[in-house]
């Protein structure tokens, strides 16, 4: 009987659509919470608007995530006959994963890192460092390969982009009360209204901030998961993620040229944050990849039968 | 792959349907007929070799099972450049029957120990009157063929690649997506 060595990881889950549920209840309290604050005070019409607005900021981050992307790490389209091995990688990776091949891209810079975006799968670009090429075997950019295209198979650029719309409305918010406060008409309901509307956006911007960094640290954990599946060499990545996050921390400051909003599909962090380092990272722990490897690592090895 | 299951960052893959691989001998006997490419008695499964003890286990148990045979085929187990394993087994060339068999076994004990997941293709190389040599390649996580003709170090013979195509349609499941057709530069027997 055919059983696959796939081991279920339902507690990472349960953890995950867990905070996806939360984000979504955030985006609705606030908006709801807005409109009965807003009632009886002539704005109440404009709430949804303002949550209609936020989605569409979203949702035009996310149609545009491959351009914006590329150009933030300078980075182009190359072909199968300028990069016959890369893409030979990629190639097979994506008949062994039954996935459409995404575009593959390289990006001219030292810092070893890889990252993949797009609206969709079939919309998907796969992009590396020259620096990543040049430090890595090619079983470990494999690895990393996997890595970045089980981000792309499980479409984390939407579910990402999905889940920032309450922090995004929030933000708007923030600013919008702010000016409306300073401008806007001098009566007492307005004037309430606009305290309300800065102090529920604050809470919710900080409370969606931990939230999505929550989020992001558990989508790397599955995509580790899905790429050493797929290479079935979980000691391949694991390597690899010993040998770019500890030289990311030696290079100088002034080489990390990539924005921070980029950070989150990133292989390893290009900019490493000294406080409140495990609450607001975007990637989990050198220690807590490593360790859920060499989970996979003893389940592939387990005795036949 | 479920819009569900991505969002629980899942990855599933479909059944794989290894009958398929039973239509061959009917197809060589096709090929032969129409086009007159001859089959050259060898053949290949392609995978990954996981990490860890199991599956060394697991693969030496493989080439032992081709290997009790009576009419005994030469197994020979290399890897590309891309890590990836190709076991080429090697019978006569009159029994595409047998090579299939063999083919069928190795995919089945590979997925019968778990390591299902790591089957890239199967591979039945032809050859071609004028010295050349074209592979009817197995998808396994698709279940379908496709011709793959190399020429020269990284170029592919397409219209030859076609004319397979056509004179098999009929008979074998073809994938559809030519951009599926991946090239196996450098595989056993090609």
């Amino acid at each position: 009987m055919p059983r696959s060595r796939f081991i279920k990881d339902t507690g990472l889950i349960v953890r995950m659509s867990t905070v996806m549920f939360l984000l979504g209840g955030l985006f609705v309290a606030l908006i709801v919470g807005l409109m009965f604050a807003a009632a009886n005070s002539g704005y109440s019409r404009m709430v949804p608007i303002i949550g209609l607005i936020g989605i569409g900021i979203a949702g035009w981050q996310w149609w545009n995530s491959d351009k914006a992307a590329m150009r933030a790490m300078r980075a182009y389209e190359v072909t199968p006959e300028e990069y016959p091995e890369l893409h030979g990688i990629v190639d097979r990776l994506c008949t062994l994963a039954e996935m459409p091949k995404p575009r593959v891209g390289i990006s001219e810079m030292n810092v070893p890192n890889a990252f993949a975006t797009g609206r969709s799968p079939d919309r998907a670009v796969v992009c590396v460092t020259t620096g990543i090429m040049g430090k890595l075997t090619t079983e470990e950019l494999e690895a990393v390969l996997a890595h970045e295209l089980s981000h792309v198979a499980h479409r984390d650029v939407l579910v990402m982009t999905v889940a920032s719309s309450a922090g995004i409305v929030a933000g708007m918010l923030m600013q919008g009360s702010r000016f409306g406060a300073l401008l806007g008409r001098r009566d007492r309901n307005s004037a309430a209204l606009f305290m309300i509307t800065l102090l529920a956006s604050l809470i919710v911007y900080a409370v969606s901030f931990f939230l999505l960094r929550l989020l992001s640290r558990y989508r790397e954990l599955c995509a580790d998961r899905a790429g050493a599946y797929l290479t079935l060499k979980p000691g391949a990545l694991a390597s690899a993620l010993q040998k770019i996050t500890g030289e990311i921390a030696m290079i100088p400051q002034q080489d990390l040229r990539a924005p921070k909003s980029l950070n989150a599909l990133c292989i390893a962090p290009a900019i490493s944050c000294a406080t409140l380092k495990t609450l607001t990272s975007t990637h989990p722990s050198l220690e807590q990849r490593l360790e859920q490897l060499a989970r996979i690592q003893a389940e592939l090895g387990r005795p036949t039968t | 792959m479920g819009f569900w299951d991505a969002l629980r960052g899942r990855r599933t893959t479909s059944a794989p349907n290894l009958d398929a691989l039973f239509l061959v001998p009917s197809a060589a006997v096709t090929l032969q007929t129409s086009m007159g490419l001859t089959p050259t008695g060898e053949g290949s499964v392609c995978f990954r070799s996981a990490a860890g003890a199991a599956f060394q286990e697991t693969q030496a148990e493989v080439v032992a099972l081709i290997e009790a045979d009576p009419e005994t085929p030469e197994v020979e187990v290399t890897t590309d450049s891309f890590g990836f394993t190709w076991l080429s087994i090697e019978r006569d060339p009159d029994e595409v029957a047998g090579l299939c068999t063999d083919l069928h076994a190795v995919n089945t004990a590979l997925e019968a120990q778990g390591f299902g997941d790591g089957l890239l293709c199967s591979l039945v190389p032809f050859q071609v009157p004028g010295g050349a040599r074209v592979g009817l390649v197995y998808l396994y996580k698709r279940g379908t063929f496709y011709p793959f003709a190399p020429k020269g170090p990284q170029q592919r013979d397409n219209l030859l690649e076609i004319q397979v195509r056509d004179a098999l349609a009929a008979e074998l499941p073809v994938e559809q997506e030519l951009s599926r057709w991946l090239a196996v530069w450098g595989a056993p027997g090609l």
